[in-house]
């Protein structure tokens, strides 16, 4: 029988920088609550809004794939490995850290924010060579479907990563629904976050920034309950 | 009250830098890193450590051994992997080791 887990958008842990206001899904930096660790290899969901022209200085990473979606506005990233790029809604970017890096992240306009989602994924495997990819994706394909934008295989659609986990957004209208039948296998959970609208996932309603983990079961039902735009990151469970 | 004495291995010099200065950030942690395995033994026989931290670029046969190492002379030792390289999940990864839970 299906598990599940919800996590109210109010409920997550709030930290406001002045120039950073970041929500988390999940422990990080200051925010620490022992409930909310992870949902399996799915480790940080951070939803993050940086004040024009501001950014997180050079700073390091290791052994953690690390996957950000803009929503809004453009994010300029520049690292150790000598990448200098710009990634805007659309945009997927990932970095697998490995045996280290080190990088920046900038908002590129001066007078607007960005918004982007930061998801740290723990790898299948430590201290591979760090890389870093980024891939413009349709917005067209993700319109009342669900849109493949990371998985684990390097001829897959959308970005790679090392682990088992796929990801799809949706852009849906109300009333429109599908399923999601899980890849992975019974090791593998699907972690929901509403990015706006109302969606019902296996009879749970959810709100904008709501987000819900499934596990024990092969696939997901969904509907659009408004307009609504999703994100839906399948993982292992056990890792 | 006592410091909780933390050391911390890996093979990214910048990396354990920043991960040292972190964990001293906290007043009721202490730590020191060690880049090679015979620094890390050297230090690890010279003081007593509540808690061990694996970082980046420990090949898997100097990490058996290290174990090995450290629980033979000190069963207690928590020993952990460290992951993301800085600030994000160091915090919550202490806590978690330090309270018996650990992913």
């Amino acid at each position: 029988m299906a598990q599940s887990v919800l996590h109210q958008a109010g409920t997550r842990g709030h930290a406001n920088h002045g120039w950073l206001e970041s929500y988390h899904t999940f422990s990080f930096a200051g925010y620490y609550n022992a409930d909310r660790m992870n949902f399996g290899a799915l480790r940080v969901l951070n939803d993050d809004t940086v004040s024009g022209g501001m950014g997180f200085g050079k700073h390091p990473h290791d052994n953690m794939e690390i996957i950000s979606i803009p929503l809004e506005g453009d994010l300029e990233h520049q690292d150790s490995m000598g990448n200098v790029a710009v990634i805007r809604k659309g945009d997927i970017q990932a970095m697998s850290a490995g045996t280290g890096i080190y990088h920046s992240e900038k908002n590129k306009n001066p007078n607007e924010k960005v918004k982007f989602l930061q998801i740290w994924i723990y790898p299948d495997q430590k201290n591979v060579t760090p890389r870093y990819d980024q891939l413009t994706l349709s917005m067209d394909d993700r319109h009342n479907k669900l849109q493949q934008v990371l998985s684990p295989n390097k001829d897959d659609d959308g970005i790679w990563i090392y682990q088992q986990a796929w990801f799809h957004i949706g852009k849906f209208n109300k009333g429109i629904s599908t399923e999601y039948a899980l890849k992975g296998g019974a090791n593998s959970g699907v972690y929901a976050f509403i990015l706006n609208g109302q969606v019902n996932i296996n009879g749970q309603l959810l709100n904008t920034r709501d987000g819900f983990g499934v596990w024990d079961t092969d696939k997901l039902s969904i509907t659009a309950e408004s307009d609504a735009e999703f994100l839906l990151m399948e993982v292992p469970m056990k890792f | 009250m006592n410091k909780v004495n933390i050391l911390v291995v890996g093979r990214h010099e910048q990396i354990l830098q920043t991960v040292v200065r972190l964990i001293n950030n906290n007043p009721e942690w202490h730590s020191v890193g060690a880049l090679t395995d015979k620094d890390a033994i050297q230090l690890f026989s010279h003081e007593v450590f509540d808690l061990i931290l694996l970082s980046s670029g420990i090949e898997p046969e100097s990490e058996q051994n290290l174990r090995a190492y450290f629980t033979d002379h000190r069963p207690s030792v928590i020993i952990v992997q460290h992951y993301g390289g800085g600030s994000g999940l160091l915090t919550a990864e202490i806590y978690e080791a330090l309270q018996g839970r650990m992913v």
